[in-house]
C-alpha cells in the first residue's frame, strides 16, 4: 500500500530496543533537506507507538506505516522547521 | 465605538456555531502551548546509583532531547556514580528486597545477602540486557552528550563523596540545587528518579 513512497534515506532500527529506534532516527533526521522522506526499519514493537509520538512532538510528517514478517516500516517527511 | 463593537459581536454570533467556537478556543490553547518554551524543556533528577535504576532517567532524557526538547540531568547522591568515570560500568544490581527481579528461580533475602550475589546479579542482569540488545549505559551516555542533553553533577553530593570534577567523563557540568530549580521552573516536565 505505501510501495509507491520513495525514501531519500533509511535508517535501519531492527533488533535494537527503546530508546534506541528513536535516537537513530532522529540523527538521520537531521541529515535531511525538508520535505525528504526518511524510511524507519525497526523490530521493537514500542516503535508503534513511539515513532508516530516522536513524529507528532517534532512536526515531522509520519506518512504511512507498514508491517513485514515482523519488520515495521515507517515513512516520515521531514518538516520545514525540524 | 461601543456601537462598532457591538455590530461586530452580533456579527460574530450571527456567523459562528459553537462547534466553531469549540474549534477556535482549542486551536489557539494549541498554538499557545506551542509558544510556550517551557513545552519544550525537560530537567530530570538522577539519584540512584544502581545498573537498573540508571537506565530510566537516561532513556527518558535522550528521547526528550529526539522530541527537540532542552533536556537536563541532575545527577545527585548515588545517581553520580552514572558519570563517574570508574563507576559507570561497574553500576551493580541489588537483589536484596527486590523480589519482583526476575531470576531463574526464586532466591530468598537471606541467600541473596551472602557474598558474591550482588557481582553474580549484576552480571546476570548486564548478560540479560545484552541479550535483548539493550542499549548499555555507557551507550546511552554516548547517545545523550552526542544529542544535547546537559548532564549536570551535584556540588553539594560531590564534597560529601569526596568526588573532583576531573572523576567525571567529559561534558559534565556542575551545578547545585537552585540551578536545577531554575531550570526546572522553566519545565513542564520535571521527574525525579
Amino acid at each position: 500500500m505505501q510501495e509507491s513512497i520513495n525514501e531519500d534515506r533509511v535508517v535501519d532500527a531492527r533488533d535494537l530496543l527503546c530508546p534506541m529506534p528513536v535516537l537513530a532516527t532522529t540523527k538521520q533526521m537531521r541529515l535531511l533537506e525538508p520535505g525528504q522522506v526518511l524510511k524507519v526499519l525497526a523490530t521493537d514493537r514500542g516503535a508503534l507507538a513511539d515513532i508516530p509520538a516522536w513524529a507528532e512532538d517534532t512536526g515531522n510528517k509520519l506518512l504511512g506505516s507498514s508491517e513485514d514478517a515482523g519488520v515495521l516500516v515507517f515513512w516520515i517527511r521531514k518538516a520545514s522547521d525540524a | 465605538m461601543r456601537q462598532d463593537a457591538d455590530t461586530a459581536t452580533e456579527r460574530v454570533e450571527g456567523k459562528l456555531t459553537e462547534d466553531d467556537v469549540r474549534r477556535i478556543v482549542r486551536e489557539e490553547v494549541e498554538h499557545a502551548f506551542k509558544r510556550d518554551p517551557a513545552a519544550r524543556r525537560a530537567s530530570i533528577i538522577a539519584s540512584k546509583g544502581t545498573l537498573d535504576w540508571a537506565y530510566p532517567p537516561l532513556i527518558l532524557a535522550t528521547t526528550a532531547a529526539a522530541a527537540g526538547m532542552d533536556t537536563a540531568v541532575f545527577f545527585t547522591f548515588y545517581g553520580l556514580s552514572i558519570i563517574h568515570k570508574d563507576f559507570a560500568k561497574k553500576l551493580k544490581v541489588d537483589p536484596v528486597g527486590n523480589p519482583a527481579m526476575p531470576m531463574p528461580m526464586p532466591i530468598p533475602d537471606i541467600v541473596s545477602s551472602l557474598p558474591g550475589m550482588v557481582p553474580l546479579a549484576s552480571r546476570m542482569m548486564r548478560s540479560r540486557f545484552a541479550t535483548h540488545n539493550v542499549a548499555t549505559i555507557g551507550e546511552l551516555l554516548d547517545a545523550a552528550r552526542d544529542i544535547g542533553v546537559r548532564l549536570i553533577a551535584c556540588r553539594m553530593t560531590m564534597e560529601v563523596f569526596g568526588y573532583d570534577e576531573a572523576d567525571f567523563i567529559d561534558g559534565v557540568e556542575f551545578g547545585g540545587a537552585a540551578a536545577f530549580m531554575s531550570q526546572a521552573r522553566r519545565s513542564h516536565v520535571t521527574m525525579f528518579i
